[in-house]
């Protein structure tokens, strides 16, 4: 029991709240369900908890174009046709032209790994309906070959969206559900810390303080986000940026290296005016 | 005690089902939980709420439900008031400039201490208690909850962050925004605006193509793809917020979400009676976060679709005359940004939220049913859906 549990890892930082939903979901050995706003380590978490309970790591992702039924197994009939004109023997065999799919490869796998389905919401409407009977049984039919593929035991499945569509209510039901909030500045310091762990504690406090600046600014198009604040940390310590220049009230223009956590050029236009414009109010 | 707790949440509808209930009951079973109330929290909301927009009230029903026991581990300084009902008496009793003028005050250090100090004196945390600062009316607290300062009074309370249990901190309030139920009807009938087209790349068979290529080819397969469908429409969403629409939000909210999921392509913005030079994304930053309409009408090419939501009750100054706004000078009357914008996009309707039967009544209904050209149509389902047959007319 004990070494099933999840604790977060050297390199991850998880609250409480999210390691009970994982650990709920491996117990129970149903999906896990986990929302947030992007850069805030939902893919990771499954890198992780893979790593963590030293399990084989299965990565799903899934893309506008991209049918449950790939997920499952294809069969490859235009090959099979090719190979037939040229009088190839496999031909008469069809299990040549199947090819297993991810879910198939958890399915099978000798020791329970963890399967991640990634951004589900990027598919099609009836993504996540096609998978009802596949997550809850665990196991599926091959038409092609007439035989049930069964998993050998329930796979650890994470499943992460961004919200961009609504999954259906049958989906969820079948799901534990976590919402990875926003790190408030102490976990945020814990995050920080766990990845450049001799960062001076000027430079953290200052670059934090001018991170959550930045994201109080109404109107931007893409908030950054944790994994912008740890690659802007990572130029700052390159550049080797004294802590001084991060400093809010004297500062003269966006904060040095700002390409690293302002992602479109409207955002960047809009920081610029609203210091433009604090800075005509002082004078 | 965990079957009422179950029926209350429904009854916060919080969609909640049997199956769900007994995922929570099995976890227990198999002690997934350490008895610990904080953990027990957790693992209930990671079984029964599947949407962050529920964490809220969960967090309020976990709070009233689970109360005496939780009373067992620190004393409880929680303040819960619902934020919805505050803000819906702030934009009930306060005027556009009391707002305003709240905001550039910056009284809110003295504000909150008042506040604080009536919080501590309440005892009740449920309705009494509530209505008793609520019924305030005027005094500052309603503007409290209006204004987004206001959701710092959980901030405040979360300073003494030992003292509150987790649930009570109330974390997720605002994303308890569009409370989206029964919206599947709306979906459907925007369903029908979909119009797919083949784009992006070649991924499916393309049948006809092939065989007609294979038998150029003399028997050898020749494949052929092409782009699968995908629905390519585009949405342009205008709201008209505040004012005589505040009895329309459920209407229009539902309309709002549903269109959300339904569109890939959908931008939307607000104005307040009539489309002027200004329009915004963001409620509360109407003054500070304006977007030049004229912007809006350069960026979207004219193959979006336009759809306008408002109840064109207003003066009629405000369609016809510079200057007419009832919130700022607008240097160019209504009429002309209008025309502007079924200019720049022609496939425009507008919904009303207003009874149909009543538009007659009200003259500015029917001049800007005439400006639409005729294509104004009543917020249900009904109108919702001869509104998009229209909006798929070519013009």
């Amino acid at each position: 029991m004990t070494q099933n549990r999840f604790r977060g890892t050297e390199r991850y930082v998880a609250t409480d709240d999210l390691m009970m939903a994982v650990n709920a979901a491996v117990t129970l050995g149903r999906p896990l369900l986990v929302k947030g706003e992007p850069g805030t380590g939902k893919t990771q978490l499954a890198e992780e908890v893979a790593s963590a309970l030293n399990r084989p790591f299965i990565q799903w992702h899934v893309k506008s174009t991209t049918k449950a039924q790939q997920g499952l197994y294809e069969y490859d009939a235009v090959s099979r046709l090719r190979d037939s004109q040229l009088g190839d023997a496999r031909v008469q065999d069809i299990s040549h032209y199947i090819v297993q799919g991810k879910l198939w490869e958890a399915f099978i796998s000798e020791v329970q790994p963890v399967l991640l389905i990634d951004e589900i919401d990027k598919a099609d409407i009836e993504f996540p309906n096609d998978l009802l009977l596949e997550l809850d049984r665990m196991e599926f039919y091959v038409y092609e070959t007439r035989q049930t593929v069964k998993a050998r035991q329930r796979p650890i499945i994470i499943i992460t969206s961004n919200n961009e569509k609504e999954l259906p209510d049958a989906f969820l039901r079948r799901c534990f559900f976590h919402y990875i909030r926003f790190p408030d500045k102490d976990t945020m310091e814990q995050i920080v810390r766990v990845h450049y762990p001799d960062l001076k504690k000027r430079l953290l406090s200052e670059a934090l303080e001018a991170f959550f600046e930045i994201r109080e600014v109404p109107g931007l198009k893409k908030r950054p986000s944790t994994s912008e604040l740890l690659d802007w940390i990572k130029l700052l310590v390159a550049e080797d940026i004294p802590p001084e220049a991060l400093r809010g009230d004297q500062r003269k223009a966006i904060p040095p290296l700002y390409g690293a956590l302002l992602k479109n050029e409207q955002d960047v236009h809009l920081f610029e005016r609203l210091l433009f414009m604090s800075r005509r109010k002082k004078d | 005690m965990m079957t009422d707790f179950f029926f209350k949440l429904r009854q916060a509808s919080i969609p909640v089902t049997l199956t769900e209930f007994l995922t929570l009951l099995e976890a227990l079973n198999q002690r997934v939980t350490a008895h610990s109330v904080e953990e027990f929290y957790y693992l209930a909301r990671a079984a029964l709420v599947k949407d962050e927009r529920h964490y809220d009230r969960f967090d309020q029903v976990f709070a009233s439900h689970f109360k005496g026991l939780a009373a067992h581990f620190d004393d409880i300084v929680g303040a819960d008031i619902p934020l919805e009902w505050l803000r819906k008496l702030a934009e009930l009793t306060l005027s556009d400039e009391d707002k305003a003028l709240i905001e550039s005050l910056g009284g809110w250090e003295k504000l909150m201490q008042t506040f604080a100090e009536r919080m501590a004196e309440q005892e009740g945390r449920h309705e009494g208690g509530n209505k008793w600062i609520g019924t305030a009316g005027t005094s500052p607290f309603g503007a409290y909850g209006y204004n987004p300062e206001g959701i710092r009074v959980g901030q405040e309370q979360s300073r003494h962050r030992r003292a509150v249990k987790v649930w009570d901190r109330r974390e997720f309030r605002n994303l308890d925004d569009t409370v989206e139920l029964g919206t599947r009807n709306i979906k459907v009938a925007l369903r029908r605006l979909r119009r797919f087209a083949r784009e992006g790349a070649a991924q499916e068979l393309d049948l006809d193509d092939t065989i007609r290529s294979t038998a150029r080819n003399a028997g050898y397969l020749d494949l052929k793809m092409v782009p699968e469908r995908h629905n390519a429409v585009k949405v342009l969403l205008f709201l008209d917020v505040g004012g005589s629409m505040d009895d329309h939000i459920r209407a229009c909210e539902e309309l709002f979400s549903a269109a959300r999921g339904e569109f890939k392509h959908l931008e939307y913005f607000y104005f307040h009676n009539m489309v002027y030079e200004g329009v915004w994304k963001d409620n509360r930053r109407r003054y500070t976060e304006k977007l030049d309409t004229a912007t809006v009408l350069r960026t979207f090419s004219p193959d979006y679709k336009l759809i306008l939501v408002g109840d064109a009750t207003m003066s009629p100054y405000e369609i016809t005359y510079p200057g007419g706004s009832v919130e700022h000078f607008n240097p160019e009357a209504g009429d002309v940004w209008l025309g502007r914008l079924l200019t720049a996009w022609p496939h425009a309707i507008w919904l009303n939220p207003q009874q149909q039967n009543r538009w007659s009544y009200v003259p500015s209904i029917q001049m800007v049913r005439e400006l639409m050209g005729e294509r104004m149509y009543p917020l249900t389902l009904e109108g919702l859906e001869q509104g998009i047959r229209a909006l798929q007319r070519a013009r």
